[in-house]
Order: structure tokens, then C-alpha cells, then sequence
């Protein structure tokens, strides 16, 4: 398992080359080998949502994919997304509302969000509760984090 | 790859399952063959008499599907219990079947859809109904050089009807009990029914005792009174930390209630 694999794949828009150990995860990579540390390792099984990080334009938890299954993929951090402008109106939800404590879960919280709102035509407070479900706060400051969202549905005009 | 190194490699399609498993190095195989590459083993087809969905389809391709919401409706209801959308974007339908966890959703809607396995190896290709496929906790038909590939359903006529129905302690976790449930109905009667239970034994179980109840009674509320009766001979659920066997034979009692409540608008 320690064998190494020559990766090479887009990363907040940027191509990057690497020599990776193949037992190495996604979000390890991302961290150690990249110095992007905005995404979390919480839980490393899948629970917490902390690492949560866009592969091809899909939500996926950092801590359940090879870095090696990464070759030739995109890859979307919240580095990337942030300076990116794409979670603007989300963040400044966020502050406004104080949707953070500690702050770990807030990467994932974001991505997971702007996941849910670019593919949601309509949205229910009870629709943004299930899709955060595999999202922990461990602060549980979960009512601020649903407010955020659904006022920015509301401003969308997909809040229902 | 299996052929050579047999049960010291483990398969590795959408992860979901098995890189927790890496992680908690509760699992260390000597050979992992990682098959996301292999792009022809994604994809639903349909034709006039079966929907094949190959075994490398990830969840949010299956509920985004068309075919699925026309065909394999229950399926499509149970998707939305199955984790959490972004475990969804990655893991796949074959790697959850071959798994076999009996707690999950898709072993218990294939079985309650009467699927078929398709298992290849270098041997050959052979074809596993799905109540020969799961054969205990974590153990199917797979032998250790065989592949699940596709997962053939054959398509029901209009009268078939589906219902589903499960409890966990929070959203996307897996169910402690659940119940699938398809009925053919004629004149407002069960005609032909399969009534399937997960999370109350080391896989998912068709209960006949049930179907039985539901097929003679004279309507479906004694119908679904028989059939929860039935549940105490049928079903010795396991006790965990969580859930005693007791609490869980009340809650199939429960569930499978619930399930066939949701043919109340098509049975008298």
C-alpha cells in the first residue's frame, strides 16, 4: 500500500502535477501536500462532513477518496469557491447570523449549501435539514447555519 | 486482477463503504483494484422487459434517472434514505449490494424487486437471483474472483403497485428497521405481493408468512393486522447497544404498518 502514483489534476483552477502515496486521501493531499487547509479531517469515515470538497462539480468527502482517484479530475476546495466569489451571498449570511462557533464544520457547511441551493428549484427549511444531515456541528449551532441558507433561497426566490 | 490475488484484494467502486474501513484499518487488503475507471460499468438502459443498471452507477445518477422514477419507483423512494448527498455523489449501487450490510436500502429493494445479480470472473459470467445473493452479514454469492457487474430488474406491468418505509435515529443513517413492500392489485385486492424486511436479521428477508396474511384477507386493514402478526414467528431481530430485539420487532411491527398503509388508496 505504500506504492506511489504520479497524479495530475486541476485544483481551484490551477494544474497541479504530484508524486502521491497511493493509500494517501484526497483531503490528506489537499492539506499536507497542497498547504489547502480550509478543508477539516474530523471524523476520516464519512460521518462528519467536515472534509467536504468538490470533485467534477459533485460534493464528495475528502476523507473517502484516494488522492490517486483524483488523476485527471477537478477539484474544488474552499479556498477555491471562496475566492472565487461563488459562496458570496452564503458568507455573508453566515457572519450575519453568527452560523459558526469554532468554524471546523463551516467549509463543509458552506459547500454542502451551495450545493443544495445551484441544484434546488424550490426549497423547504425541511429540504436544507436533510441535505446538512451528513454535515456535523459540533458546536450544534445548527438553527443559524438553516437561517443562512434559507434566507439566501429567500433572496433567490426559491424559498418556499 | 481477482483471479490472481483472490480474497487478498478487495474491490474499491465508489468507496463509500470500504475506505471507512481503510481508515479504521479494520480492513487491510493486500491488493485494492480500484474499477472507476471502467466507464462502461455505469449506466441505465431499459428495454421492453428489464432495467439494467450497471453495478459502477452512483446513487445521484440512479435518482436523477428518468427510467428509474418511471420503472423502479421504489427505488427511486428509497434513494433519499440512502446516506447523505454527498456519500450519494460517490457510492454505488453494486458496491452496496456486494457489501451487503443489512441494514441497507438496496439489498431489500432488489430483493423486493425481484433483481438479478450478474456476476463475471474469467471463468464466465453467470446470473444470482437476488434472494440467493445475500447470504449473511457482509456476505454475498460473490466467490473471490467474481465481479458484480449489472443488476437486471425486470419491469412490472401498470398494476403493480410500491411502498416504503423506514426508521433510523437520524436522517441518512442506516435504517434499524425498515420495510419494502410491491403489490400486483386486481380489483382493488393484493393479487400478488412481496413484502421484504431489512435491519431485523443478517440480511434482508422476504417474510412469505406476511404475504400470505395479505393475500387472503378480506381487506387491508385485517390484511395489515395479520400481517404485522405474523412478524413474531417470522423475525428474531438482533439486539445491539442500540436497539434491543424486542424494540426492534416493535418497530418492524410498525414500519411494515406504515408500508402497506401506502396501498390504502388502490386496496379496499
Amino acid at each position: 500500500m505504500d506504492d506511489c502514483a504520479d497524479i495530475s489534476l486541476t485544483v481551484n483552477g490551477e494544474r497541479v502535477t504530484r508524486r502521491v502515496r497511493a493509500r494517501t486521501n484526497l483531503v490528506d493531499f489537499l492539506r499536507d501536500d497542497l498547504a489547502l487547509t480550509g478543508s477539516h479531517v474530523g471524523c476520516e469515515h464519512g460521518v462528519c462532513g467536515a472534509c467536504t470538497v468538490r470533485v467534477d462539480g459533485r460534493i464528495t468527502r475528502g476523507c473517502l477518496m484516494l488522492a490517486v482517484q483524483a488523476d485527471g479530475a477537478t477539484v474544488e476546495t474552499i479556498e477555491g469557491r471562496s475566492d472565487g466569489g461563488h459562496l458570496r451571498d452564503l458568507q455573508q449570511e453566515f457572519h450575519q447570523r453568527n452560523a459558526l462557533q469554532c468554524g471546523f464544520c463551516t467549509a463543509g457547511m458552506l459547500l454542502t449549501a451551495d450545493e443544495l441551493l445551484s441544484q434546488s428549484a424550490s426549497l423547504t427549511r425541511e429540504g436544507v435539514r436533510e441535505h446538512l444531515s451528513g454535515n456535523f456541528c459540533r458546536c450544534t449551532g445548527y438553527q443559524p447555519i438553516i437561517d443562512a441558507i434559507m434566507a439566501v433561497a429567500e433572496k433567490r426566490g426559491i424559498a418556499r | 486482477m481477482l483471479a490472481e490475488h483472490g480474497a487478498d484484494a478487495r474491490i474499491l467502486a465508489g468507496g463509500q463503504s470500504l475506505m471507512p474501513v481503510l481508515n479504521l484499518r479494520l480492513a487491510n487488503p493486500a491488493v485494492l483494484v480500484d474499477i472507476n475507471p471502467v466507464a462502461e460499468m455505469a449506466g441505465i438502459s431499459v428495454d421492453q422487459s428489464t432495467v439494467r443498471i450497471g453495478a459502477l452507477t452512483r446513487y445521484r445518477d440512479i435518482q436523477d434517472s428518468p427510467i428509474i422514477r418511471q420503472h423502479l419507483g421504489l427505488i427511486a423512494d428509497a434513494l433519499p434514505f440512502v446516506a447523505h448527498a454527498a456519500i450519494r455523489n460517490r457510492g454505488t449501487i453494486g458496491g452496496s449490494l456486494a457489501t451487503a450490510d443489512p441494514a441497507a436500502e438496496m439489498p431489500a429493494c432488489c430483493l423486493a424487486l425481484d433483481a438479478r445479480m450478474i456476476l463475471e470472473s474469467t471463468r464466465g459470467q453467470r446470473t444470482v437471483p437476488a434472494d440467493g445473493f445475500f447470504r449473511s452479514t457482509f456476505e454475498t454469492a460473490l466467490e473471490p474472483d467474481e465481479l458484480l457487474t449489472k443488476i437486471e430488474f425486470p419491469i412490472a406491468g401498470p398494476d403493480w403497485r410500491h411502498a416504503f418505509a423506514e426508521f433510523s435515529r437520524r436522517h441518512g443513517d442506516f435504517a434499524i428497521v425498515g420495510a419494502a413492500a410491491r403489490a400486483r392489485l386486481n380489483a382493488r385486492r393484493f393479487a400478488d405481493i412481496r413484502v421484504v424486511m431489512f435491519g431485523v436479521a443478517d440480511r434482508p428477508l422476504r417474510i412469505d408468512a406476511a404475504e400470505k396474511a395479505l393475500l387472503s384477507a378480506a381487506n387491508l386493514k385485517e390484511g395489515i393486522a395479520a400481517a404485522q402478526a405474523t412478524l413474531a414467528k417470522a423475525l428474531e431481530p438482533p439486539s445491539d447497544n442500540q436497539t434491543s430485539s424486542e424494540a426492534r420487532l416493535h418497530l418492524a411491527r410498525v414500519l411494515l404498518g406504515r408500508a402497506l398503509a401506502q396501498f390504502d388508496d388502490a386496496v379496499d
